[in-house]
């Protein structure tokens, strides 16, 4: 006589220790396994866009700076891309240059919290997720020698840098660099050959080439599907299409090739850095002497980059005014995230952890 | 001869009525090991985290007392402060028995090991079988836990719990019946006098998987799936607080630590030892045993629960019933005294198996059809 069972609903969140943040999943289980998954967002919206519309164009850029918290520099420079193209300001070659290595910076800062942070969902206990927060530390520097922040940065401005590096950096940078390779050959070793892991990770929360293209996924986790697309390279913004990397990309698109491809872009980020070093422009000004409170032409301009998580826009509308009329930010977290049903159901408790790991979302930007 | 059968003896010539010549050592006993486990317990917990601490490129607790040792001193004061929360919604009395339950056994195994010659509180002549039966207690007490908590993390914590204790119970009994059919002898004590050759160099394949069967049965990582805090939150104890959940705490390390003691006595030897006083070896041995397992906790990655499943029914059980055939024959063809040709016949066996096993073997199911 087969047992009478019945499917129960499991709330994962929005406090919970795996959810990278407050993000709820309303979760229907039989036994252990995942009947149905019903993501549920918001519970860190603090109206950003509505915010960004009484600031003038200058003062929304600290509010940029919450939306991916982990690495923020990279939503000053989406907001400045679509603001230059609203008002024509041309961006001095220095001031691209920094522009250039920050961004590769927060994309290392990013991953490595990535990876970290996902091995910590596998269950390894903290080390691993201790070892990278040890190489994220001295970006974390890097940019606090600059800016004199550790977190929330604000260094870019509309037109250029809010200020030039300071003399120290250029060596510090350039060590940094030169130490990096061997470090993610280290966690290479620690990591890729580990037996429990790989049997965690192969062929689970596979995301096919098809569904990756239809959501609108971007970054890593559409890389990880063998689709070849990096806006660096499809659409270069600011001067990418000075350097020469390459985009990695998967087979499977399961968790182990989600991992797996942030992990050579980490060594690709490492090249451009390189690069970027030998080219940079030793002395000029980092700012297009920008008015503080100035007032680009009526209109609408879409800026996009390759932010660590994917596709990252903003959609300005300026109305002749010193603010802007109306900012819309398009995230990548919240396009990859919309996946994570079709990938998870079928799947284990455990596997919708790591399968949620491994999109890498952060909640500052879903929710804005 | 235990030290406290001798004592006993002492007590009955002095004179004093039968009964409290019993009840005195027995008394006496028992409060030594609840003190001197306790006491280890507090010592290894600080040992633990700091060990962690080290493996994770931070210096672990530090500042209570000389090298943090005070630290978990402070952990029990707090959690003794902390408001007793129970769930409206709980069933009160299983609430209530769990931590005793599984606590008490915990202690109870410290009775049969030996620390050196003769000094063991009960020197039963089925110590192993003992050792097996009181550690399976524990499982009923997470279950009440689990169940009665009436939590939706802990239930699945506790059906984890039965499903994995019940299947690792296996292969540990399976690989302990090799110890003894070499000893000759459920006796703790006999076993370790039987050991000329520690037993981790004649059953090799057995002591790892005792010691694999060992680590799921005191939920340790890769197989801390009761408490994986990344999934589950904290399992079967997520709904305790203050000294209930010390209480569990504190049962969970010291399973650790008396399955350290355990596996020193079985497989390495127990107190013996050159030099050095037996005591002190014994204790050196079970630090070894039980950084091992810290060191495995800092590095490994958590099985899923069908992995951990197969592991135990696919993997480590045929290897352990194959490795009990193999011990069988060697001991009725082998004589006792050349121990040594078990040894190297046993080495090739664990390899030959272990060889044959990764190339046939799969770690768990995949996606299931809903």
């Amino acid at each position: 006589m087969p047992i009478k069972t019945e499917p129960f609903y499991l709330n994962l969140g929005p406090q919970h220790p795996s959810t990278h943040g407050v993000f709820r999943l309303r979760v229907q289980l039989d036994g252990e396994v995942i009947v149905d998954v019903e993501p549920i967002i918001g519970y860190l919206h603090r109206g950003i866009e509505k915010l960004a519309e009484t600031r003038t164009y200058t003062q929304v850029i600290p509010l940029t700076d919450r939306l991916d918290y982990v690495a923020s520099m990279t939503n000053n420079l989406a907001y400045c891309l679509a603001v230059e193209k609203l008002a024509g300001i041309k961006v001095p070659e220095r001031a691209e240059y920094l522009r250039i290595i920050f961004s590769e910076l927060m994309r290392l800062a990013n991953h490595f919290l990535a990876i970290g942070a996902f091995l910590n969902d596998c269950g390894a206990l903290a080390t691993p997720l201790i070892y990278m927060w040890r190489e994220r530390e001295k970006i974390v520097d890097l940019c606090e020698m600059t800016c004199g922040q550790r977190l929330l940065f604000n260094y870019m401005r509309v037109g250029g840098m809010s200020q030039d590096v300071p003399v120290e950096f250029m060596p510090a940078l350039k060590k940094f660099v030169a130490e990096m390779p061997k470090f993610i050959g280290e966690y290479e070793q620690l990591i890729k050959q580990n037996e429990i892991f790989l049997a965690r990770t192969k062929g689970v929360g596979i995301l096919p080439r098809e569904m990756a293209i239809d959501i609108g996924a971007s970054g890593p986790v559409l890389r990880a599907s063998g689709v070849n697309w990096d806006i660096r390279k499809k659409d270069p913004y600011s001067i990418y299409d000075r350097f020469d990397f390459e985009v990695p990309t998967g087979d499977v698109g399961d968790c182990y090739d989600r991992f797996w491809v942030r992990m050579r872009e980490m060594r690709q980020s490492v090249r451009i850095l390189e690069q970027a070093i030998g080219q940079i422009p030793a002395k000029g000004t980092v700012w297009a002497d920008v008015p503080q409170f100035f007032r680009p032409p009526a209109g609408e301009a879409y800026g996009h980059i390759e932010a660590p998580k994917g596709n990252l826009g903003f959609y300005v509308v300026g109305d002749g005014s010193i603010a802007p009329y109306r900012v819309h930010i398009f995230p990548p977290s919240l396009m990859n995230v919309t996946a994570l049903r079709d990938m998870a159901i079928g799947w284990k408790v455990a596997d919708l952890i790591i399968i949620f790991g491994s999109i890498d979302v952060v909640l500052g930007e879903i929710d804005r | 001869m235990t030290l406290l059968d001798q004592f006993q003896k002492t007590l009955l010539a002095s004179g004093l009525p039968d009964w409290a010549a019993y009840l005195v050592p027995a008394l006496m006993g028992v409060i030594l090991i609840v003190a001197v486990s306790l006491t280890l317990v507090i010592i290894f917990i600080w040992w633990e985290r700091r060990l962690l601490g080290r493996f994770q490129l931070r210096l672990g607790p530090n500042r209570c007392g000389p090298e943090g040792i005070l630290q978990p001193v402070a952990t029990g004061l707090k959690l003794l402060l902390k408001e007793d929360i129970v769930p409206a919604k709980a069933d009160k009395i299983l609430h209530f028995l769990a931590p005793i339950v599984v606590f008490v056994p915990v202690l109870m195994i410290f009775a049969v090991v030996p620390v050196s010659d003769g000094a063991i509180l009960a020197n039963l002549n089925v110590g192993i079988i003992y050792v097996v039966a009181i550690s399976s207690i524990s499982t009923i007490g997470i279950f009440m836990a689990a169940w009665g908590s009436s939590n939706k993390f802990a239930l699945i914590s506790g059906m984890r719990t039965v499903a994995q204790m019940v299947s690792y119970e296996l292969p540990v009994v399976l690989s302990l019946v090799g110890v003894v059919l070499v000893a000759g002898s459920f006796s703790m004590l006999s076993i370790v006098q039987s050991q000329s050759i520690p037993f981790i160099l004649v059953m090799p394949l057995g002591c790892v998987i005792f010691f694999l069967g060992c680590l799921a049965e005191m939920n340790r990582s890769p197989f801390d799936l009761l408490e994986a805090d990344s999934e589950i939150v904290a399992g079967y104890h997520t709904e305790y607080s203050g000294m209930k959940f010390a209480m569990f705490f504190m049962g969970e390390y010291g399973v650790a630590l008396a399955y350290s003691t355990v596996i020193t006595t079985l497989f390495l030897g127990g107190w013996s030892g050159p030099l050095l006083p037996p005591v002190i070896w014994f204790l050196i041995k079970v630090v070894l045993v039980f950084s091992f397992t810290v060191w495995m906790r800092a590095t490994l990655p958590r099985l899923r629960v069908d992995q951990l499943m197969a592991f135990a029914w696919k993997g480590l059980l045929p290897m352990a019933v194959i490795n009990l055939i193999i011990i069988a024959i060697e001991v009725l063809v082998v004589p006792a005294s050349m121990l040594w040709v078990m040894v190297i016949l046993n080495f090739a066996f664990a390899a030959a198996l272990v060889l044959l096993w990764s190339r046939l073997f799969t770690l768990g199911g995949g996606r299931v059809e809903v």
